[in-house]
């Protein structure tokens, strides 16, 4: 009954990030322009877009690596905008992200790893920091590996062990950045099992960002494309495959050539082939 | 005076030149009494930076005390005072080439590996990740390392000039055949507090500056295989530059 009660409660709960008029701009070169997004607690969210319109960059501002130009995000009802530095690490460990290669510490082995936010953030005894940890390796699949050093993981398998580190502090807010890159079929239908569990069984609000419009299909409860620093379509994965729209198209069906072109800007084909100048 | 404010005024344009640099020290010397609580982390890197090292030290220390040895003898011998030797050597290595030698090796050793180890870091994103679980990998990551360097290379100093004494007695009392009795007290009564005081204090300055420099280049690598390549390089050079400068300084001021 209780579990009950959270969950409306939670449900009834403002978004757990809220993004409005969000510009940012890298040496002069627009990313954002006005962005406004509104990613709802619970649930799986994928981020999507063509490579280079600032997927990862967002990303950053979300979780607050970078700060905005200007516009307002709002962080399980923090404004990243005013956020100090402590502030900041205090909402962090709300949040867990994965990153794209894993990024494992490389001096540490498998289990140690997995442990280390708890050895940073908690006083807990060693018995219990083992099963914490055990208890999340074997969430992934790889309580076996525990004794592992990062070397000596295959990709998905880093990437599973940095996915259990970051549940290790029970996140509100699970974030992957690109999670399916360079991935065997194998390991990443693992990984896109493990982003919808984990989802569900640990109550989280998941992010995931990827270009992989296949692949996030199957577990996106919601998805934001974007482009050209704004959002150009939301809706969930099966309102996206009959978008109205040119872009939307081109980038859900993966066509070479549309309003993203195929062609990088360059002067005429034939006026520089048959210019004089060496 | 003038000497010493001609000093002070070079000492403060270099510093000038340096400032992000200071800064960044300044923000290690912060973090320093928090990370002390973790001293399991420090000798870990004690551990790396200073028994790793200690190979190449003490077989550097033997070969320049035992060219020490030679070249002592060789000089003393013409103004007939060989006995002189011990003191000469003793000198020599605790005031001079102990601390300066052993720094220059330290960059290379332990400055290279820490440099590239922390470049590789920041390119793999383990410093991003770091700050993502909420843990200021400055206070994690960097503080540990330059404190081990702090720590490693006086001992790594005294080591060296101790296996030097060790090499020119070598040569001059068992080759050479320099009076033992007065090798040894020739050099009790010439070596006074203040040579190894002067020794101590160098190791220690030349310690920060090292592992400072090494630290520092990792930490603001370019997160690119030629970046990291890049720190490396410029960890020995810059090292090696600021140690034998500071060594003037120093050296100057201990007249």
């Amino acid at each position: 009954m209780r579990s009950l009660t959270r969950h409306i409660h939670l449900n009834q709960e403002a978004p757990i990030v809220e993004i409005r008029g969000l510009s940012y701009a890298v040496s002069g070169r627009s990313i954002f322009d006005g962005l406004d997004m509104v990613i709802p607690r619970g649930r799986v969210t994928a981020v999507m877009g063509p490579s280079g319109t600032g997927k990862t960059t967002l990303l950053r501002l979300i979780t607050g690596q970078v700060r905005a130009d200007s516009g307002s995000i709002q962080v399980a009802g923090e404004d990243m905008r005013t956020l100090r530095r402590a502030g900041l690490y205090t909402l962090r460990r709300r949040m867990g992200m994965l990153f794209q290669n894993g990024a494992l510490l490389t001096d540490l082995n498998v289990f140690e790893n997995v442990a280390f936010p708890l050895r940073e953030h908690t006083d807990l005894p060693e018995r219990l920091i083992r099963q914490l940890v055990l208890m999340k390796l074997q969430a992934v699949g790889l309580r076996g590996a525990a004794e592992l050093a990062p070397s000596e993981l295959s990709g998905g398998m880093s990437r599973r062990v940095a996915l259990a580190r970051a549940i290790v502090m029970d996140p509100e807010i699970l974030i992957y950045d690109e999670p399916f890159v360079g991935l065997d079929p194998i390991s990443l239908g693992v990984i896109l099992r493990l982003i919808r569990r984990l989802n569900d069984a640990l109550g989280l609000t998941s992010i995931v960002v990827s270009h992989d419009v296949q692949e996030i299909s199957t577990v996106a409860d919601n998805v934001f494309l974007l482009s050209g620093g704004k959002v150009v379509a939301r809706g969930t994965p099966q309102e996206l495959r009959s978008y109205p729209s040119e872009i939307v198209r081109q980038f859900v069906g993966g066509l070479a050539d549309g309003p993203v072109p195929f062609h990088f800007p360059a002067p005429d084909y034939f006026t520089e082939l048959l210019s004089r100048r060496e | 005076m003038n000497v010493i404010k001609e000093l002070w005024r070079s000492l403060i344009d270099a510093l000038v030149g340096l400032g992000a640099v200071v800064r960044f020290l300044l923000r290690l010397v912060m973090l320093t009494p928090s990370a002390l609580l973790r001293f399991d982390l420090i000798v870990a890197q004690i551990f790396n930076a200073g028994a790793l090292s200690l190979v190449i030290i003490m077989l550097s220390g033997l070969f320049v005390g035992m060219v020490l040895g030679l070249q002592g003898f060789q000089l003393l011998q013409r103004f007939g005072s060989e006995e002189s030797l011990g003191v000469a050597a003793a000198i020599g290595l605790v005031k001079e080439l102990g601390p300066v030698v052993t720094a220059l090796l330290f960059a290379g050793r332990a400055g290279t590996a820490l440099a590239s180890e922390l470049g590789l870091m920041r390119a793999t994103d383990q410093l991003s990740a770091m700050e993502m679980m909420a843990v200021d990998p400055i206070k994690r990551v960097v503080v540990p390392r330059f404190l081990g360097g702090v720590i490693a290379m006086p001992l790594l100093a005294a080591i060296f000039s101790l296996i030097g004494i060790y090499g020119a007695q070598l040569i001059g009392v068992q080759i050479m055949h320099v009076d033992s009795g007065s090798f040894w007290s020739q050099m009790r009564a010439g070596v006074g507090l203040g040579d190894i005081n002067e020794g101590i204090v160098k190791s220690c300055i030349f310690g920060v500056a090292c592992s400072l420099i090494a630290v520092w280049e990792g930490y603001y690598a370019v997160p690119t295989a030629a970046g990291v390549g890049r720190a490396t390089t410029r960890t020995v050079v810059t090292s090696a530059v600021v140690v034998l400068f500071l060594d003037y300084l120093l050296t100057a001021a201990f007249l």
